[in-house]
């Protein structure tokens, strides 16, 4: 009846995995009872779940990757005390459990941190830097939205019913396979994968189609801001590398639950394509997790130094360079598994190249800086902070491109990947959320706290990583949960320091949140346009109109809202308004989104009755939305002016500011 | 300096334009969904042939494959290939009850084929080459099995869309539907060709 469900599921096993649950337990409680004391449930589900808008979807996708950003820092936090303390010792985690703190951690860093937030910043800037009132598909703008979310709602269940994989967060096969991971863990794993990774596929055809379709009129390719260019090419790697995600989980889960042979030790099976297959989606996904970041940088450091981006075409070609290079290096992810030596040279060479394009990004940052008029902002300190700490962080990647140097798979690789995922990305979205925070609530975020979170972030970042480069020098492994070299220890500890740092910053952060909340008044951006922008997202409101703009603005340069401010028509007023059509809202999403989670949770205990009742479900909501072609409502000519009136436009620049 | 103007040259938004924009739109997204569909089998194909000699002693493809069986499936895909196109003709021409008719022979055809498939994979089951036996039947059974579970959804699309045809007749929404449903029949009757001369052919010469 209840497949391999049974009591012990729970976590009796320990006393931390039982803290762990109770948190995860009283967390959904507690904030079920809020919203029922606040008595928010019909808001929250008709203003927010079921919303199609994309500024709300993508203010909820950045919501759930701070929620799981806090979490995934929790289990960086847990390992780094342990490998402080487990000199010769068993620490305080047991290595079953130190096992499943990886493998989660760069799970939900990775698919549900880094991915949503990305998303959620497209969500919330692309449609209006192109100048569009919605994506292409709004309905599934939704469904991707909860996909995720369901994923990530897998993830957090295993903390309370069930293990987690301990197999890396790659899962690498014959370890991941039924014969050596016997138990839920690895199910959870691939289902969490399968469900988000098409939450991925349906918003990377949702933006590529709504880029290449929706563009304002006038706006060629090459006049698009940069944000909107990484968007489109972090848009088309998710269409090219997610279906080698889903092929390899799919593969891995059909050797669990059917006995089939692809990745096992025996009868024909090989571990090598399994390799091949997750990181011809994984090493894309590198670049799909740092280009949106880049395009946040460009922004930014136009924006906060007043002056048009410097080598906007190089910058552009940088970018789709470095978008079909990404396809033709993966192999560099696993150089020791025993390729031949003309494979390993191929990728070897390849792999530095990637280098090029990038330098070239970041020249062209400098030169913007360069004799600019640069304000340090917050988003710009984060800029500021990437371009150093990247710098650092790819000359180790080259070093790690040398095929023959005996540092792979030590601790030096975790010191380098977090170089270019802490200030490549997650810098890049802390910036992009400082940026366009007033675009989407109307009020700006306080800077001093926004600055003491920075300096934080960066210092703490350079204690926890530094140690690791010089460990890896070492010999230390990855993964370890204890060891016997008391060399090591004080390495460890300086970064358990820097993870304390890390810490702070993320408290600061918060703090900042709760103080621009607490002084939202005196904070609000009323003209919509804090920064003096360039592109078109600040012509709109700030919290933008549904619609996003009463009239569609016409293009004819980069930087488009720069030059109406110049050309002192940023301020007009159209001579009449016009009725709009936009979508209905739907609950479709999101009860697409519970069924996925319901199939899946099902599949992973293999409760077929269940899985069969949520496949059903999801079934049901599609077809719920299949046949509803006139899915939408007018707004009348008359409320778009009444909302426009109340709106304060931009004060047009003054002639002769440096452009 | 470059120069932008907010300029109102626009009348009211009308549906049909809104349509018009949502079936134009569909349509180049569908593209793009096939073609993530296309690297899914490319990767299938790719993990087939590394795997096709790794049988593990168990039966290969020469023992198992039965020339007439495949052929006689592959006629069946192609001419459901044939009679969807006739079906979009008969839409063109806005011919509701031809429509409907070759539809539902396509659906026929369809479904002869998936019977065939189906009644291929239990025969090698039960003469003990399963897809747990070897890495090669593992990645036969999952490739040629895919491409079986992508027709059978369009089976279910035909009955659905037939449905619809019937009940609210050609409009452009179930014009642009049958387009797009076209799109993937084909899509899957390409699929299928190299199946037969990458899964099938090696093992039957």
């Amino acid at each position: 009846m209840l497949g391999k469900l049974t009591i012990d599921a729970l976590p009796f096993y320990s006393v931390i995995a039982m803290g762990g649950a109770l948190i995860t337990v009283f967390g959904v409680l507690g904030v079920v009872a809020l919203i029922t004391w606040l008595g928010q449930w019909r808001y929250l589900w008709t203003e927010w779940l079921t919303s199609l808008d994309h500024k709300k979807i993508g203010i909820m996708y950045v919501t759930l990757a701070l929620i799981m950003l806090v979490r995934g820092f929790i289990d960086a936090m847990m390992m780094r005390t342990q490998q402080a303390i487990a000199l010769g010792s068993h620490g305080y985690l047991p290595p079953d459990h130190f096992d499943q703190i990886f493998t989660s951690h760069a799970t939900i860093m990775v698919f549900f941190v880094a991915m949503p937030f990305l998303v959620g910043l497209f969500n919330v800037v692309v449609p209006q830097q192109i100048g569009a009132r919605d994506v292409a598909f709004p309905f599934m703008n939704s469904v991707s939205l909860w996909l995720t979310a369901s994923g990530a709602a897998l993830v957090m269940i295993s903390l309370v019913i069930g293990k987690f994989s301990t197999a890396g967060w790659s899962a690498y096969p014959p370890y991941s396979e039924a014969q050596f991971s016997p138990g839920v863990g690895v199910d959870y794993w691939i289902w969490a994968i399968l469900v988000s990774g098409v939450g991925s596929m349906l918003t990377g055809i949702n933006f590529l189609v709504t880029i290449v379709k929706r563009r304002a009129p006038g706006m060629r390719l090459m006049l698009m801001p940069l944000f909107t260019w990484t968007a489109l090419c972090t848009n088309i790697l998710i269409v090219f590398a997610f279906p080698a995600l889903i092929v390899a989980a799919a593969l891995l889960g059909l050797d669990r639950y059917f006995g089939m042979h692809f990745f096992t030790n025996g009868d024909g099976g090989n571990i090598m394509n399994y390799l091949s297959l997750f990181w011809m989606w994984g090493h894309p996904e590198v670049y799909i997790l740092i280009l949106p970041a880049f395009g946040v940088y460009s922004e930014v450091v136009a924006t906060f130094s007043g002056r048009r981006l410097f080598g906007y075409a190089s910058l552009v070609y940088a970018t789709a360079v470095i978008t079909v290079l990404s396809l033709i290096v993966w192999l560099h992810h696993f150089f020791t598994m025993g390729a031949s030596t003309d494979v390993n040279a191929f990728f070897g060479r390849a792999a530095p190249l990637i280098a090029v394009p990038t330098a070239v990004a970041i020249f062209d940052w400098l030169f913007t800086l360069y004799r600019g008029r640069v304000q340090f902002s917050v988003p710009m300190l984060f800029t500021l902070g990437f371009i150093v700490a990247f710098v650092i962080g790819g000359m180790t990647g080259v070093l790690l491109a040398v095929a023959p140097v005996d540092m792979h798979n030590t601790i030096f690789l975790v010191a380098h990947f977090h170089n270019l995922l802490i200030p490549g990305a997650l810098f890049g979205y802390l910036a992009g959320y400082q940026y366009w925070f007033p675009k989407a609530f109307g009020f700006r975020l306080e800077e001093k706290w926004g600055r003491r979170g920075f300096w934080a972030w960066i210092v703490g970042f350079c204690l926890a990583f530094a140690p690791l480069y010089i460990l890896g020098f070492m010999g230390m492994p990855q993964r370890l949960d204890r060891y016997y070299v008391a060399g090591w220890q004080p390495y460890l500890i300086v970064a358990e320091f820097g993870a304390i740092c890390i810490l702070c910053g993320i408290i600061f952060l918060a703090i900042q949140l709760a103080a621009s909340i607490r002084d939202r008044a005196a904070l609000a951006v009323s003209s919509g346009d804090p920064w003096n922008g360039r592109t078109l997202e600040w012509a709109t409101a700030s919290p933008p109109p549904a619609y996003n703009f009463a009239v569609v603005p016409h293009v004819h340069g980069i930087d488009p809202w720069w030059a109406m401010k110049q050309a002192g028509t940023a301020g007009h007023r159209p001579a009449r308004f016009h009725d709009i059509i936009m979508p209905d809202d739907s609950s479709a999403g999101v009860v697409l989104g519970a069924m996925s989670f319901v199939f899946a949770f099902a599949m992973v205990w293999q409760i077929w009755w269940l899985a069969a009742a949520g496949g059903l479900g999801m079934f049901a909501a599609v077809l719920s939305q299949t046949f509803r072609d006139h899915a939408e409502h007018r707004i009348l000519a008359s409320e778009v002016e009444a909302i426009e009136n109340r709106r304060t436009m931009a004060p047009a620049l003054t002639p002769g500011a440096p452009t | 300096m470059t120069d932008a103007v907010i300029t109102a040259g626009h009348n009211d938004e009308t549906e049909a334009q809104v349509a018009e924009r949502a079936i134009d739109e569909k349509a180049c997204g569908f593209w793009i969904y096939l073609m993530s569909d296309a690297i899914i089998f490319a990767l299938l194909f790719a993990t087939f042939v590394v795997t096709s000699h790794n049988t593990a002693d168990e039966p290969g493809g020469h023992t198992l494959f039965r020339f007439p069986h495949t052929f006689a499936e592959t006629m069946l895909l192609l001419a459901s290939s044939a009679t969807l196109g006739f079906a979009s003709v008969a839409t063109a021409a806005r011919q509701r009850w031809r429509t409907l008719t070759w539809l539902g022979v396509t659906f026929l055809l369809g479904l002869g084929f998936v019977a065939m498939e189906v009644l291929e994979f239990y025969g090698m089951a039960v003469a003990g080459a399963g897809p747990s036996r070897s890495g090669f039947l593992s990645a036969f059974f999952t490739l040629v099995g895919t491409h079986g579970a992508h027709v059978s959804v369009g089976l279910v699309w035909i009955v659905l869309l037939g449905c619809e045809v019937g009940l609210r007749g050609l409009n452009p929404f179930v014009a642009s539907r049958l387009y797009r449903l076209g799109l993937f029949w084909h899509f899957l009757v390409i699929v299928w060709i190299s199946i037969f001369s990458v899964v099938y052919l090696p093992g039957i010469l």
